[in-house]
């Protein structure tokens, strides 16, 4: 057991580890925490037009920003936009990593070059995604974008396609440019959480004779269950959260089709009419979603041995302390 | 990809086999080409212009009309020299910030014993998803009424509390932070700052530098919250000032629209070629929180 003088020591130490934790306290609180109540407040208020400080909450309905928003068809349909632009880009996007994956990982037939075609396929990742909406923007140009330039001299399509227009061809535009920008970081993601599965279960496999499907489906999937998860959740997340590529590709057009929910928000607070209380209970409404997205991820993520370990102590203190409180005053 | 192309054992390379490498190669390829070539698209036609373009949009020979572009460019809207500025004080600020501050916060949690410390750390893994721009609006209303409005540091210092940065750094520090050189250092009489910052600090910079890279690029890439507290245009970072390339006075101009943004991706594309091992190591690496 601690001596008299280390206990003094650790107790000294202490104050060492508010004092270093205090930077991040004070600045969550000032940057992130109190935005976010203030966020919530203003959800509350009468509060709009531009840069109006002067706000009082509401008198009678309180509620009415978010039953206003709950019933805006625009933004009902700017959230079925963001889910439905995130299904088409995540269905795909975690197919084509789960082949590339099986690939890469493979141990009987190996792919050359794998260092090469991971730096090439992360590389969209890194590169600003307001740069990728705009540069995308022109390579769809109508009528003599490379896209459609490439199209008709090879005879694939006769005339030039104007994508901008079509309300199908946009959503699948913007779910293709968040496709082309995640795969390889999803592949990354899903490559190293296949890397830490652990070899013996694999020398197991080979030894029963199981061939390359088997152990892909039989031992890689189910295996990779967490991180599959993890995936899911926080591109969810992301997901919900998509600004850049759909308010600067087509700016949520044609006919608000790539309206998404944080690019309602945004018009809704810094265009316009300047509805800041609307915009907030639109955020608080999204932040709610992602809140229990985040839970989730909390809970799948949880350390498990951890967790069943102080479970386990939680019990036996709850079984001494019934035994009488005798015996822990005695070590 | 066929069943049996997939099992074929190794000692047997029949005919199957070969397809099966070449189908495979074929597609590796055709994928990197659609990853790279909107990339090579953007750097040729920054060198042509627009009649050019317009004739033909997809060329692999670059022209010479680099600088007139330049000239069109900079004649505009588009100020780079202003936007490049404004990015890197805003993202080395954060860097530095969120490196620092988040490797104090781990070392809080690893090297002391404090009563909070669990739920501490149980906050933070609970924040760790929160996007920005959910608060965004309260972000927006708090920085306006203290008149924080248009001034970068207003983007820099919220990055002092970064809680992904601190759990990275934490998981980190528990493997490869031995608390004996620290007491050590105690008994030698070192105090508790000089020990972080002297000892603690230099053995974490493997860790610092991968944090630091994607503190940079995340920095450098966000749109969203300068776009709402910037209005001056002598602040915006490069993509807001991205952004205004796709208005209407840039119409025609798209040798100069092209060289606009290959201006804006130009540090990322030599930090990413530099360092790509170190940042798709430290990709894996993030992923893999079990």
């Amino acid at each position: 057991m601690k001596s008299a003088q280390s206990r003094i020591k650790s107790i000294s130490n202490a104050k060492y580890g508010y004092l270093f934790a205090l930077p991040f306290v004070i600045a969550y609180l000032i940057f992130h925490f109190y935005p976010t109540i203030y966020t919530t407040v203003l959800g509350f208020t009468d509060c709009q037009g531009l840069n109006n400080t002067e706000w009082h909450l509401l008198k009678g309905n309180l509620f009415e920003n978010f039953q206003r928003i709950l019933t805006n068809k625009s933004f009902i349909n700017s959230v079925k936009n963001t889910v439905i632009i995130w299904i088409m880009n995540f269905i795909p996007q975690i197919t084509l990593a789960m082949l590339l994956t099986a690939w890469f990982t493979a141990r009987r037939i190996t792919v050359k070059g794998q260092g090469f075609f991971k730096v090439i396929f992360y590389m969209p990742n890194i590169i600003t995604a307001a740069t990728i909406a705009i540069l995308f923007h022109a390579l769809f140009a109508y009528p003599t974008g490379p896209v459609n330039d490439l199209l008709v001299r090879n005879g694939i399509i006769e005339a030039s396609y104007n994508f901008y227009v079509k309300k199908v061809a946009a959503k699948i535009l913007v779910a293709f440019i968040q496709f082309w920008t995640w795969y390889g970081y999803t592949m990354i993601i899903l490559i190293s959480g296949v890397l830490g599965i652990s070899p013996d279960i694999y020398e197991a496999a080979d030894i029963d004779g199981a061939n390359g499907m088997q152990i892909f489906f039989r031992i890689t999937i189910p295996n990779l269950k967490t991180v599959l998860l993890y995936t899911l959740v926080t591109s969810l997340i992301g997901g919900l959260n998509m600004f850049d590529i759909p308010k600067l590709f087509l700016n949520g057009g044609p006919d608000n089709s790539t309206k998404t929910a944080s690019v309602f928000i945004y018009e809704q607070a810094f265009a316009g009419k300047y509805l800041y209380n609307r915009a907030a209970a639109a955020s608080m409404l999204m932040f709610v979603v992602i809140a229990i997205c985040s839970a989730i991820l909390f809970y799948l993520m949880r350390d498990k041995d951890a967790a069943a370990l102080a479970k386990l102590k939680k019990q036996e203190r709850k079984a001494a302390k019934k035994r009488g409180t005798g015996l822990q005053g005695g070590f | 990809m066929s069943k049996t192309t997939y099992d074929e054992p190794k000692s047997a390379k029949g005919p199957l086999y070969y397809a099966y490498k070449v189908f495979q190669y074929v597609f590796l390829l055709i994928l990197a080409a659609i990853s790279v070539m909107p990339f090579v698209i953007m750097i040729v036609n920054s060198t042509r212009n627009t009649s050019q373009i317009e004739s033909h949009a997809v060329s692999l020979i670059p022209s010479h009309y680099l600088l007139q572009n330049f000239k069109i460019l900079g004649g505009k809207a588009f100020n780079p020299w202003v936007g490049f500025m404004n990015s890197v004080i805003v993202s080395a600020g954060a860097t530095i910030c969120t490196v620092y501050f988040s490797t104090m916060t781990a070392y809080a949690i690893v090297a002391y014993d404090w009563k909070l410390k669990k739920p501490f750390f149980t906050f933070i893994m609970c924040v760790l998803m929160i996007p920005a721009q959910v608060t965004s609006i309260g972000m927006y209303q708090f920085m306006y009424s203290i008149g924080m409005t248009n001034k970068l540091i207003a983007l820099i210092l919220p990055a002092i509390a970064a809680p992904s940065t601190v759990f990275f750094m934490r998981q980190y520090m528990y493997s490869s932070l031995p608390m004996e050189i620290l007491q050590s250092a105690r008994i030698d009489g070192a105090g508790e700052f000089r020990i972080f910052n002297q000892i603690a600090l230099p053995m974490m910079k493997p860790a610092m530098a991968t944090q630091a890279i994607f503190a940079f690029v995340s920095s450098w890439n966000n749109l969203f919250l300068p776009l709402i507290l910037l209005t001056d245009k002598a602040k915006f970072t490069m993509p807001i000032m991205v952004s205004q390339l796709n208005g209407d006075i840039y119409k025609t101009e798209y040798g100069a629209v092209y060289l606009g943004l290959l201006l804006t991706v130009l540090p990322l594309f030599v930090i990413y070629f530099l360092l790509s091992k170190y940042i798709i190591a430290g990709v894996a690496l993030g992923g893999v929180k079990e």
